[in-house]
């Protein structure tokens, strides 16, 4: 089922939903349709009183989600023994990247009007955006080389290399969002301890294949007699 | 064995005829007796009263009002939860009658007063001020309340009451969510202001809003409001106003004293650590295009409290 071209179709239309609901939400807060037809009681139950609150959060949640929905696939293949899961990878990787650029615009658009020159304040003064910044910029080369002919021209094992920058981005991304809160941490803490576990998982396998590598070196193989 | 003719029971005591042939009206009746008992019981905090306004304010701005949905539906009120739209859900059942609010400290004559005795304490006005939140929003709200030095004045603060602390109500069995460890900031809340600030005709003693009594959300059944610094000054749902000698520890400022100082007048030139303070977004906008004035706009009325001090350095 995995395999399958539907399931695809399927994940990618998912993925797509958090899209929907801002856009049906941004239409509402602009055009204030008839809000009591079943349809939009249903879509948008409530206007947010603060819809650059509203979209920040959202969109910047979306992005902390996919990251990490991006970073489990790989431990969920072995674990669950799921080798064809490694065909959402990608899409979810790409979506994660295209709500940051949502969280980023909001930013820019919404909060700052385009203002370049308080943008570069912001950048250059306050860590929580520096590092938000960061996260998203670090981002764009993954999402650049995402295709198969940049696998091709960079060879798989410098491609690897160069796609573990998304390890950097999922930290800087749950900094950001600890650093951004005011007092109640506890959503950073909860990513923060998924992204922690999904990279210490990678950690402990890469320890693992080393000494069983080395130990398969070191020790020659007993000869039975 | 003789047992005893029970005393105290004549003909008078036998249920009178009339009364007895009623006895099914009485029944009828008990499930409606039983909902006004309910009623009596239940929450009364669930019914806005509407004030009777005797004066309209000079103080007040002509900016347009912000939507009464919008300013009760986005909310910074700790103790019903840390996200804004949780104090209009989770506050609902909060009981606000009946209420004290004991003011002590520094002062001639200490006194408790009851919500009646807090109404009726001084013709209640309708002011509408700009309030900025130290989040970067704004909104336009129209208060219902007098200056907080009509009360002050009543318990005659002495020569050593230089500050006053304002402290919040905090029960968990009400306001399971107001725990320290997961909200981050310690309760009950308290904040603070000078003498002078408190005793500045601006400063409100609120009673309500849009007409009605405040809604739990916004700080029921009275709370503070002071437009010319940033809105977590103002503490909610208020039952102990005290007089003190020296500057009171307050909320935020023990949780982050780099980003909330005692202060915290609203000042478009002093940012704060993680954002620029020129700027503010009047909600329902979606922009954060607002221009923020000095002292929120009441510069003529309140820079006097402040000259000669360095607001940079007194954020």
């Amino acid at each position: 089922m995995l395999k399958s071209r539907w399931t695809k179709a399927v994940v990618f239309l998912l993925c797509l939903a958090p899209f929907a609901h801002l856009a049906a939400v941004l239409f509402a807060c602009l055009e204030q349709p008839d809000m009591s037809s079943p349809v939009w009681r249903i879509l948008v139950p409530a206007l947010p009183p603060n819809p650059l609150d509203f979209f920040t959060h959202l969109t910047g949640d979306w992005t902390l989600r996919f990251l990490v929905i991006t970073l489990a696939i790989t431990p969920l293949r072995k674990l669950l023994g799921l080798p064809d899961l490694i065909r959402f990878r990608r899409p979810l990787g790409l979506f994660a990247f295209f709500y940051g650029c949502l969280h980023l615009l909001t930013y820019l658009w919404f909060d700052k009007l385009f203002d370049f020159h308080e943008i570069w304040k912001d950048v250059a003064r306050r860590r929580f955006i520096t590092i938000g910044f960061a996260a998203l910029v670090l981002m764009i080369p993954l999402a650049l080389t995402s295709t198969k002919g940049w696998i091709r021209r960079l060879g798989g094992k410098r491609w690897q290399l160069l796609h573990r920058l998304i390890y950097v981005t999922a930290l800087a991304g749950v900094v950001h969002y600890y650093w951004l809160v005011k007092s109640d941490i506890r959503l950073p803490a909860l990513y923060a301890a998924l992204v922690a576990a999904l990279l210490l998982y990678r950690l402990a396998m890469s320890i693992l294949r080393r000494t069983r590598q080395s130990s398969a070196v070191s020790k020659p193989t007993p000869v039975e007699s | 064995m003789s047992i005893p003719k029970p005393a105290g029971l004549g003909q008078a005591d036998v249920t009178p005829r009339p009364v007895y042939l009623n006895r099914r009206k009485f029944l009828a009746a008990a499930p409606a007796a039983f909902a006004a008992t309910r009623a009596l019981l239940a929450p009364p905090a669930l019914a806005a009263t509407r004030l009777n306004i005797a004066a309209k304010s000079p103080f007040s701005t002509n900016e347009p009002l912000t939507a009464a949905d919008v300013a009760t539906h986005y909310n910074n009120f700790y103790e019903f939860g840390t996200s804004k739209n949780e104090p209009a859900r989770n506050a609902q059942n909060f009981r606000t009658n009946p209420w004290t609010l004991s003011v002590e400290g520094e002062v001639a004559k200490p006194r408790k007063f009851s919500l009646d005795e807090i109404l009726k304490l001084a013709p209640l006005e309708e002011r509408i001020y700009r309030h900025r939140c130290v989040e970067g929003w704004s909104i336009v709200v129209p208060w219902i309340g007098y200056s907080l030095s009509a009360l002050l004045n009543l318990v005659q603060p002495t020569a050593k009451a230089k500050y006053v602390a304002f402290e919040s109500y905090w029960d968990l069995k009400q306001m399971p969510l107001a725990r320290p460890e997961t909200a981050g900031i310690a309760f009950p809340y308290v904040e603070g202001l000078r003498l002078d600030e408190a005793m500045h005709p601006l400063a409100l003693l609120s009673v309500g809003m849009y007409g009605e009594s405040l809604p739990p959300q916004d700080g029921a059944p009275v709370r503070l409001v002071v437009p010319w610094k940033y809105g977590f000054k103002g503490a909610k749902s208020l039952v102990k106003i005290r007089l003190v000698g020296s500057q009171p520890p307050t909320t935020w400022n023990l949780a982050n004293a780099h980003e909330y100082g005692f202060y915290s007048n609203v000042n478009p030139q002093v940012d704060h650590p993680r954002w620029s303070q020129a700027k503010e977004q009047r909600l329902p906008s979606f922009f954060k295009n607002h221009a923020t004035q000095m002292f929120n706009g009441y510069a003529d009325q309140v820079a006097g409290l402040y000259s000669g001090m360095d607001l940079r350095k007194n954020y």
